[in-house]
């Protein structure tokens, strides 16, 4: 699995790859962890608004903070 | 008219003067009162702006707004821009990408500096908390002046034709589609992502809230008053030009700095030059012109950030006139 946190480094987009890495050490799901700072590559999702996470190539959140709840969903689907 | 909120004041006098005992003409009464009223108050008029903005904006995305406003001119879309502004928020980091996305997608530079000019001075929040301290007629006001200010900054920018002082890369990025479809949320899941949005935003801002309040309590009580009114009172016109200069460059906390001003108007504060500074701080802040350095060239900066300090100083001194 590649999660790849879109942001351009303010406070939110930090705290997103934090939430994200916790939430896989509490399952124990492997997977990459990428943050991606470069804007072409951001906009290439379409996202416009950080942070954003992408999870094997789609688009899962975007513009917040994701939910611990909604981030389990999506790994263990 | 009646006060919807005389239930509020009620309890915060019985709880003051009755369940702690302190006496009513004291300083320390007058802080605590205030401190008790202020912060129901906030908080209940936040968790209801928030409801009601973010219910709004499930209606709203990105690409709706870029599709909307694309390749359109004109005054009215200026105005569009500005009032969709107002309901998206984003932190100074997103401002790249919706520049970005906005320019191209064919949105006009002057139509995407109203959004950029009207998003950060207007916010749900803050409005809240406006209303909350210093009425709602001052707040439509600022709302109004905020819309106007983006309004007129994004024409002004659009006659100065600065398109070549963007940054060449920006024009030749493609933005892709977007991949997660945005599902059609009935009116039950709506409520639920805007109630969301206040647990949010709440459990953000509510340590600032209670700190700006007591701060202003203490202010409230224990400041002489009229101390304001000595010395940035009407007759010193230079202390409209002053506030917003401070302000400017600031980076702080709005809902902390809302009921401090609260209590510097009780003390003399004009409300015009209050609500300029507040918009001062609120427009620009340094962060987010560094981030955006990365996309626009200097000399649309310079004017950009001259012709939003000069809009607000101009409007702080209409407020004190009509205020």
């Amino acid at each position: 699995m590649k999660i790849k946190i879109l942001g351009t480094g303010c406070s939110k987009c930090n705290k997103t790859k934090e939430v994200v890495e916790k939430i896989l050490k509490n399952t124990g799901v492997e997977a990459e962890v990428v943050k991606v700072e470069d804007i072409e590559t951001i906009l290439k999702y379409g996202v416009m608004i950080t942070p954003a996470v992408v999870i094997d190539g789609e688009v899962k959140s975007v513009g917040k903070v994701p939910n611990e709840k909604d981030i389990q969903k999506w790994i263990t689907e | 008219m009646v006060d919807v909120f005389y239930p509020l004041q009620w309890i915060a006098d019985k709880l003051t003067y009755e369940v702690f005992g302190i006496a009513p003409d004291t300083r320390l009464g007058a802080s605590v009162n205030f401190v008790i009223y202020d912060v129901m108050k906030i908080f209940i008029l936040l968790a209801l702006m928030i409801f009601v903005v973010s219910y709004i904006r499930t209606y709203l995305t990105p690409e709706k707004t870029r599709r909307v406003l694309g390749g359109k001119k004109g005054l009215h879309y200026h105005v569009l821009a500005s009032l969709i502004g107002i309901i998206t928020p984003f932190c100074s980091c997103s401002s790249i990408p919706i520049f970005i996305g906005f320019v191209e997608a064919g949105v006009p530079l002057e139509v995407t500096f109203s959004f950029l000019i009207t998003s950060p001075l207007v916010n749900e929040a803050a409005v809240a908390a406006l209303w909350a301290t210093i009425g709602l007629k001052a707040t439509l006001i600022y709302v109004v002046s905020g819309t106007l200010i983006g309004v007129f900054g994004g024409y002004v920018i659009g006659l100065l034709k600065m398109e070549k002082y963007v940054a060449d890369f920006v024009y030749k990025i493609k933005v892709g589609n977007q991949t997660k479809k945005p599902e059609d949320l009935n009116i039950k899941e709506r409520a639920a992502v805007a109630f969301d949005s206040v647990k949010d935003i709440v459990g953000k801002v509510w340590i600032y809230v209670i700190i700006g309040v007591t701060l202003g309590g203490i202010f409230h009580g224990y400041a002489p008053e009229g101390i304001l009114a000595k010395y940035a009172g009407k007759d010193n016109p230079l202390a409209v030009p002053i506030a917003v200069l401070i302000g400017v460059p600031l980076y702080s906390n709005v809902m902390a700095m809302i009921p401090v001003i609260e209590s510097l108007i009780g003390k003399g504060l004009p409300v015009g030059t209050a609500l300029a500074f507040l918009m001062a701080v609120n427009a620009i802040s340094l962060p987010e012109i560094i981030i955006l350095k990365k996309v626009l060239k200097n000399e649309l900066i310079g004017v950009f950030v001259l012709i939003v300090t000069v809009s607000i100083i101009f409007t702080g001194y209409l407020f004190n006139i009509i205020l």
